[in-house]
């Protein structure tokens, strides 16, 4: 074992990175959950967008526009749970589900001519003297751009709920969406909208994991992180202040975990590789006793009538 | 412009009428699905749904449909449960694991002494497995309120982990010249889990399936408990005036789902697959939970859902080697009747009209 090797510069420049996607699905899913929707497809949407941004990528050899395809085919995969939960008036959780299993299904039949190909990389930020710097040049400005705008996100979505007349109307549709009805708000325009940003979002960070973080294709390749990032929303108490801290906390954990396994610690592969889990798992218990921050229409079904 | 009208009570034709129809509905974006892939929908369709039953080697893959099916409704059946009562347990994947490791676990400890009681322990040990696995999530939703759903789905990824770690380790085989896996239980007869009947695929998973349709069927309608779970889920405020015990439903719930689920990763490791080995799941708890909503989460409806679901993973591998069609493609079709199926139940519970122009 040898732990002198993991360097600390890189260690959090690579934790920042492990953060970025979860961060990018949470903010998203952390906004449809204010707006009193329980999406659980966020996995489903993570993946289809780690496709889309892969192979539109490969295909015109430019990481953007793959990623605005990642964040349109999350986006439209989303617009099928819109349907379903504010026309159809479907269970919202049997309807996450069906995303999910959906996706991952969708994403494998796209997926099969992408194998073993490699993405077009996307550049680093690099700011002559800054990027130069020790440690701090390399932690803070010698990122690629996706991460610098999901930072960039969740400051915006906080400004967003905090101090703006649409996010104050989002969250009263999300704590009382008869109330807010009442006052002649939009329930569904409203929810449909947050719904379809969730989605965009968690396109965006399931192809920063095949574009940036991995990069390539790799069937399942989410591996769950969609799920972490709805414990996340759960950590954080709703809050994007919160996200931000559990993202890179979770971030750090998974890097810390890989470099373990790289240097040879005497724990098996397995037991590290579980270890994310289980964390989340003691996460979500610490966590539960907090009702209370929940938004009060969160899962609930709305329909004018009732 | 249409409207919507809730019904008073869910039209009960409908509730039968609609996963026919959303059957349907899925067969044509299928269709459409396949044509796209370049296959030709007709022959595509004929060859998933008719080819198994009907076709040259339907000999060979009517067995199949009982092999495929049976721990499908195993694990339909236990889900069907805790989602009646709004109890979700969607991490039946990793109680299957679990119940494989356990029942193999607990056959190969004696190997090779030959006995007729390794396969009940193993039966015992495999839904033992299951159940402590779903007891994770339920004790912390009891004691702690923790969202059930994360938690098992959580464990799902836990339990593949164990299962990787235990088939490079504990249960590998000692023979196996080096490669990932236990034993081969198929060739260790005091565990095997055989056909009953040579040659129709009717080993002892079929029978517990068959068993825990009728038990379900029992429990909800002729018994308080079971009447206590249609009671949570359909008006939860009723049933805390009628004195449902809300810890007890999630531990029952969970408990059996984990259970049944175990069982059938028992059955599989022991009878089809043989070995336990890294990839030994291949998403039946997933699956199941398409299985459980198509059959409407009532007994008899899972029973034919889990088989026509199986008919679709065998015809499916058919089309796959006949026609080339990617094994992805049915995932997605599966998929999709979801999505049909969860559209179509707004039939049952709302009238459509025509709206009058509203006058303000």
């Amino acid at each position: 074992m040898d732990l002198t090797a993991i360097s600390p510069a890189l260690l959090v420049a690579s934790l920042m990175v492990a953060a970025t996607p979860l961060l990018l699905a949470a903010i998203g899913e952390l906004v449809v959950e204010r707006a009193g929707v329980l999406n659980l497809g966020v996995e489903g949407m993570m993946i289809t967008g780690a496709i889309c941004g892969f192979a539109i990528s490969v295909e015109t050899g430019s990481p953007y526009i793959g990623l605005i395809a990642a964040a349109l085919g999350g986006a439209a995969l989303s617009l099928l749970f819109a349907l379903l939960t504010q026309f159809a008036l479907a269970n919202q959780v049997a309807s996450g589900l069906a995303l999910t299993l959906f996706g991952l299904g969708f994403s494998a039949l796209i997926g099969q001519g992408y194998v073993g190909l490699k993405p077009p990389s996307m550049g680093r930020l690099s700011i002559p003297g800054l990027s130069d710097l020790p440690f701090f040049g390399r932690v803070l400005f010698g990122h690629d751009p996706v991460l610098y705008f999901g930072l960039a996100l969740t400051l915006a979505t906080w400004i967003f709920l905090r101090f703006t007349r649409a996010g104050l109307v989002l969250r009263a549709v999300g704590e009382n969406h008869d109330a807010a009805h009442a006052l002649g708000y939009k329930v569904v325009r409203i929810r449909i909208l947050a719904i379809l940003f969730g989605g965009a979002c968690a396109g965006l960070g399931g192809a920063y994991i095949s574009l940036v973080r991995v990069p390539q294709w790799t069937e399942g390749m989410t591996a769950g992180i969609g799920w972490i990032a709805l414990a996340l929303v759960v950590f954080a108490s709703w809050k994007p202040g919160g996200l931000l801290l559990g993202a890179y906390l979770f971030g750090g954990l998974t890097v810390l975990q890989l470099n373990l396994q790289a240097a040879g610690v005497a724990i098996p592969v397995e037991y590290l590789a579980m270890s994310p889990y289980l964390i989340t798992i003691v996460v979500l218990v610490f966590l539960s006793s907090r009702r209370s921050l929940t938004p009060g229409s969160l899962g609930r079904i709305f329909h004018a009538s009732n | 412009m249409l409207r919507l009208e809730k019904r008073a009570q869910p039209d009960r034709r409908l509730a039968l009428a609609s996963p026919v129809l959303a059957v349907l509905a899925t067969i044509v974006a299928g269709g459409l699905l396949f044509a796209f892939l370049g296959k030709n929908p007709f022959i595509a369709i004929g060859t998933i749904f008719w080819e198994p039953l009907f076709g040259e080697f339907a000999f060979y893959y009517r067995p199949q449909l009982l092999v495929k099916g049976a721990p499908l409704i195993l694990i339909a059946i236990g889900l069907s449960l805790g989602f009646r009562a709004g109890i979700w347990n969607i991490g039946a994947e990793g109680q299957y694991i679990m119940g494989a490791l356990f029942g193999a676990g607990a056959g190969l400890a004696f190997y090779p002494a030959e006995s007729p009681l390794i396969f009940p322990l193993m039966i015992v040990a495999g839904a033992f497995g299951g159940f402590l696995w779903a007891m994770i999530p339920a004790i912390l939703k009891v004691r702690f309120g923790t969202n059930e759903i994360l938690v098992s789905l959580m464990l799902v990824y836990v339990a593949e982990q164990f299962l990787a770690s235990m088939s490079l380790g504990l249960l590998k085989n000692p023979e196996g010249f080096g490669f990932p896996g236990s034993r081969n239980l198929q060739q260790y007869a005091s565990a095997h889990n055989a056909e009953i009947i040579a040659g129709t695929g009717m080993h002892w998973g079929v029978v517990f399936a068959f068993i825990a349709v009728i038990f379900a069927y029992a429990l909800l309608n002729r018994h308080m408990l079971g009447f206590h779970i249609r009671l949570t889920g359909e008006a939860p405020r009723a049933a805390r005036f009628a004195g449902v015990n809300p810890p007890r439903l999630i531990l029952f719930c969970l408990g059996t789902s984990g259970a049944l689920a175990g069982l059938a990763g028992m059955f599989e490791a022991s009878g089809p697959a043989g070995v336990v080995s890294i990839d030994f799941n291949v998403g039946y708890g997933f699956t199941a939970i398409i299985v459980a909503f198509l059959g409407r989460l009532h007994p008899i409806g899972i029973l034919l859902a889990g088989f026509l679901m199986a008919l679709t993973y065998i015809g499916g591998e058919i089309a796959q080697s006949n026609l080339g069609l990617p094994a992805a493609a049915i995932q997605v079709f599966q998929g999709m009747l979801l999505f049909f199926l969860l559209a179509a139940d707004l039939l049952t519970n709302f009238r459509i009209r025509r709206a009058v122009p509203e006058a303000a």
